[in-house]
């Protein structure tokens, strides 16, 4: 066993299908990083929603948050792959993934955000009213740049999460990097090598991803934010 | 003296459910004039600065500034903007530089140019001897820098009336006097200003008026000499003696 894992097959499974193993690390970033965006997106203006909003834009956020959350992601995947098409709405693998992973990445934002758009004192309310500051106003220069600070270190976890999570993309056939680990390995049977080569990929680029983050974090890091205590 | 007030208050009342906190109080401040309440602690002073600005709703009464009628007006925000408020925890924005704290109220809310609010934001930060902090933020100063930005940033917005809600109750000792300093400076400058604090130097020495508050009520009012040295209430010589007790008069 140890042998196999010594052996020189790996490299060259690894040489002669780099293109094909590339072709599906892409698709994973991609998939990552637009659900990333979009999901962050949509997860601000639903954690706004939740927050602020009036009572049935609220119940409706609270609602679909926890509609999310409380179902597993992939029978989320399924319905929107395999329950919609009777109904007359017939989406590709590849729009399902990308559709699936933010409205998935959307709930899970809304909740990191609210609780940091919660942590901002009272005080600040206090202060932005004493200004003459409207209350969207207040929200969006006050109350929201604050609470993205907060929520940063929360976002990027997910980040690092949702490379390896995009995996799941896998089960709808997407052709992301664990499908195409499963078809190369399909046509060579050599699936314990090749998904070894696979979490060698994932394990690199979370490592990497990992490293760049912080740097980045640190880069735009304020004093009072962040790794400091909270004023 | 000016024939009409700029700011008047008439019979404000307010509780907060059973517990009534104002209970008729009415004074009023001319023009330039610096007034400062005193009283225990739970009697009410800073729900009247609330009021003023409408932190609080008050459940009756009128105040007035000027010719606007406060408590009844629908452009709470117009009004804000013209009364400037520090408060006793600062209340700066954490996000923000110093210069820009300074400017946020003129740039959003007053819609002025970002140059010249930098420039207004600068000549106010000058004015509390701030200069060459424009670029730190609220983390990385000490709390009496912290709250002479506040006073900054409320003055940047050029207003006609200053409240203080005890500036200087959040601050170690050593560094109350800055912040007094500045404050005494504006009154030297006839800003309008109504000050709750219990630094009774400050009071004795920079005020036109005292106002001494208890249970929501005002028992005395006078200039600082009179409520000094005659005051008419014993309850009122009581809590002055105890007050110069506790901190001493030359902190001002």
């Amino acid at each position: 066993m140890f042998s196999s894992l010594t052996d020189f097959m790996i490299v060259d499974i690894f040489v002669s299908h780099f293109g094909q193993l590339m072709e599906g690390l892409k698709f994973t970033f991609q998939l990552t990083i637009v659900s990333m965006i979009c999901g962050t997106t949509l997860g601000v203006l639903l954690a706004l929603g939740r927050t602020f909003g009036k009572k049935p834009v609220s119940w409706l956020c609270t609602a679909y948050i926890e509609l999310i959350r409380g179902t597993p992601m992939l029978a989320q995947l399924f319905i929107l792959y395999f329950a919609l098409p009777p109904y007359g709405i017939k989406l590709s693998a590849v729009t399902v993934a990308y559709l699936g992973f933010t409205l998935n990445v959307a709930a899970y934002q809304a909740e990191y955000t609210r609780g940091s758009i919660e942590a901002v004192g009272e005080d600040q309310f206090k202060a932005a009213a004493s200004l003459g500051m409207g209350h969207w106003q207040t929200v969006f220069y006050v109350v929201l740049p604050q609470a993205v600070r907060w929520s940063i270190p929360a976002w990027t976890n997910e980040f690092i999460y949702l490379l390896k999570f995009t995996s799941l993309a896998y089960m709808i056939g997407a052709p992301d990097l664990l499908t195409q680990g499963k078809l190369i390995a399909s046509r060579n049977y050599q699936f314990f090598r090749v998904y070894l080569i696979v979490g060698i990929i994932y394990l690199v680029i979370v490592l990497a991803a990992t490293w760049i983050i912080g740097k980045i974090e640190k880069k735009i890091e304020i004093p009072g934010f962040g790794h400091q205590k909270r004023p | 003296m000016p024939d009409k007030p700029l700011l008047e208050i008439k019979n404000l009342k307010k509780s907060f459910g059973d517990n009534l906190v104002l209970d008729g109080i009415s004074f009023s401040l001319n023009g330039g004039e610096t007034k400062v309440i005193i009283g225990p602690s739970g009697t009410g002073k800073s729900t009247i600065l609330k009021s003023i600005n409408r932190l609080v709703e008050p459940d009756d009464g009128e105040i007035w500034l000027e010719d606007t009628e406060i408590i009844s007006c629908r452009h709470i925000n117009a009004i804000r903007q013209q009364i400037g408020y520090v408060f006793q925890d600062f209340g700066l924005f954490h996000h923000l530089t110093v210069l820009k704290n300074v400017m946020i109220g003129l740039t959003r809310v007053k819609k002025i140019p970002k140059e010249e609010a930098m420039k207004k934001a600068r000549y106010q930060l000058d004015r509390v001897g701030l200069s060459g902090t424009e670029h730190q933020y609220p983390a990385q100063l000490s709390g009496g820098q912290k709250q002479r930005v506040a006073i900054a940033r409320a003055l940047a917005m050029e207003p006609k009336l200053m409240l203080f809600d005890e500036p200087t109750s959040a601050l170690d000792p050593e560094l109350i006097g800055e912040v007094l300093t500045v404050m005494k400076e504006l009154a030297d400058s006839k800003m309008t200003m109504l000050v709750v604090t219990h630094e009774m130097g400050f009071a004795r020495s920079v005020s036109d008026e005292i106002i001494f508050i208890e249970k929501g009520s005002i028992v005395e009012q006078g200039p600082p000499e009179k409520m000094f040295r005659h005051p008419v209430h014993d309850r009122t010589k009581e809590f002055l003696f105890k007050l110069e007790d506790l901190y001493g008069e030359g902190s001002g």
